[in-house]
């Protein structure tokens, strides 16, 4: 059985229907790419997943073992406000909180899971700073070390890469990458970039007014993909 | 008069103020108040709900007036049922809100006011309908003429708020810092936001029986924001603003006695001054 398996989903607020028909699973392992434009419901389908938002029609079961608090995210934008007095290592610990029944206090072993994913995304260094005082990709990685505190099964990224340089950006999509292939976490990425979907994507879930979920090959054949490729932006 | 007859002076002067038990009465109840304000303030600052202190403490005075209205001998459990239920409303909505946290801290805290002063003048109870209104601003009893048992209830009241705390500090870390995250990973945020919602209705309804709103908004706003011109984690600037907060309560009580000045407005001149000094230190940090 899959993580999660979507069956004639539709999602909205307060019951008002956004968009429907969403069908897709994704398996232990898959790296699957959400692309679909500004305000198809991208950000709206990950808070349905993650149980912040209630689905208008359907639902999303979960299977193979995946527990309701197994899923990390990073959101896309931070509602974090800017004068909020947190370390990275106070961040990054966090996350390690509902792994196990209820304990006041951070264990040993949850103080080492947080080392080790801050290693893991290279800001050892920064583990001291305060968050606010970060660049963007700096933040960006310290949110997903916070991620991988909370799992090491599924993660979902909300445009992880928006707003950072293209540098900065393929190291991103590296850091992403070997977590899916060296780690075997299964990532659900939401992104407008297409190029890159289609380079580190297996499957792919186009949003939109037709929604279309199929693997990486099904998609470069299919219409979705034709008139985003006819729009002129990719060869 | 050289500098050290001057501190014999203070020394003597202070152990005699100190053989009065009103005295010590009012030193422990304000260390005690400001310990427990300071340590909730953090979360509320960051949460935007400064102003709560006072709105919680207008809504409380709107239901001493029902009470006074329903001649009801015993006000406090209406006024605490009140108080929590208003807390609760304003901070369960949390980022999700409509209204978002300081305009529905103005509309309750406005309304009730309005609301308790008309109900006072139209079934006038006491008379000295003004009176009521400054009393709750600056505290129905004076923090100098505390009882035993007073102070016995804030310690009680403090024991209970700094265990929740302590035991929750990295639930209520979490849940300030990013409720959706904290939700979506399995913590329980709306427990956590009920839990702050009735500890801070719990201790301003008490606290400003004693101190008076004015003061408990002060002690909820100025050590918070003190600490974070300072410092950066989360851990530094609760530490630091329960240190503020329990210094300036103490500075102030005793400037307060030997000067003679108003309890509560020195208190609250001292966390001015205080902030000023950790604003130019933070200055001085980054430049
Ligand atoms: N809290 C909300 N209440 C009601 N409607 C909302 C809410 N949040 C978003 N919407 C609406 O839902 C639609 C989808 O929003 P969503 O954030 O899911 O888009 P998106 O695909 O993530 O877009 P983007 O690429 O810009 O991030 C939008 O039309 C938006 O106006
Ligand atoms: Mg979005």
């Amino acid at each position: 059985m899959a993580y999660l398996t979507c069956r004639d989903l539709a999602l909205g607020y307060d019951g008002r229907e956004l968009i429907s028909g969403i069908d897709f699973e994704v398996d232990p392992g898959d790296y699957l790419v959400v692309v679909g434009e500004n305000g198809s419901g991208k950000s709206t389908l990950m808070k349905t997943i993650l149980g912040l938002l209630p689905p208008v029609r359907g639902a999303i079961a979960r299977g193979d073992g995946l527990l309701k608090n197994e899923i990390g995210y990073l959101p896309q934008q931070t509602t974090i406000q800017k004068d909020f007095p947190a370390s990275v290592r106070e961040i990054v610990l966090s996350g390690t909180q509902n792994r196990g029944g209820f304990r006041p206090f951070y264990s040993r072993e949850d103080k080492k899971t947080a080392d080790e994913n801050i290693e893991k995304m290279g800001i050892s260094h920064l583990a001291k700073r305060c968050y606010r005082e970060l660049s963007g990709g700096q933040q960006q990685r310290v949110l997903l070390a916070r991620a991988l505190c909370a799992t090491r099964k599924l993660l979902l990224l909300d445009e992880p890469v928006a707003g950072l340089d293209p540098m900065v950006t393929a190291e991103m999509y590296a850091l992403i990458e070997s977590l899916n292939r060296d780690d075997g976490v299964t990532i659900i990425m939401i992104s407008h970039d297409i190029a890159a979907a289609i380079k580190y994507a297996d499957h792919i879930l186009h949003i939109g007014e037709r929604v279309f979920f199929g693997t990486k090959a099904e998609y470069l054949a299919s219409e979705n993909y034709m008139r985003i490729a006819k729009a002129g932006d990719i060869e | 008069m050289n500098v050290a007859s001057f501190f014999s002076g203070a020394y003597e002067k202070l152990a005699f103020y100190l053989g009065f038990p009103f005295v010590r009465y009012a030193l422990i109840a304000g260390v005690l108040i400001a310990l427990c304000s300071s340590l909730l303030g953090v979360t509320l600052v960051l949460k935007r709900f400064s102003f709560i202190g006072d709105g919680l403490s207008h809504v409380a005075f709107g239901a001493m007036a029902i009470a006074a209205v329903l001649k009801m001998t015993n006000n406090m459990p209406l006024i605490l049922a009140v108080t929590i239920l208003c807390a609760v409303l304003l901070l369960r909505t949390g980022q999700r809100a409509k209204i978002k946290g300081d305009a529905a801290v103005a509309m309750i805290s406005v309304g009730a006011l309005a609301i308790g002063y008309l109900l006072m003048n139209v079934f006038p109870t006491s008379g000295n309908v003004s009176g009521d209104v400054c009393t709750t601003l600056f505290g129905s009893t004076s923090i100098l003429t505390l009882k035993l048992s007073d102070v016995i209830v804030c310690g009680v009241l403090s024991v209970v708020v700094v265990t929740v705390f302590v035991v929750f500090y990295n639930r209520i870390f979490s849940v300030t810092f990013d409720e959706d995250f904290a939700r979506a990973t399995g913590t329980r945020a709306s427990l956590y936001n009920l839990l702050i919602a009735v500890t801070v209705a719990v201790v301003i309804v008490l606290a400003m029986n004693l101190v008076g709103s004015l003061l408990i908004s002060a002690l909820v706003i100025f050590p918070a924001l003190s600490a974070m011109r300072v410092y950066k984690s989360f851990r530094a600037v609760t530490v630091c603003s329960a240190v503020v907060s329990v210094s300036c309560a103490l500075v102030g009580i005793l400037v307060s006695i030997f000067a003679g000045t108003p309890v509560g407005s020195t208190i609250v001149a001292v966390d001015i001054a205080v902030f000023g000094a950790f604003w130019l230190v933070g200055l001085l940090k980054k430049g």
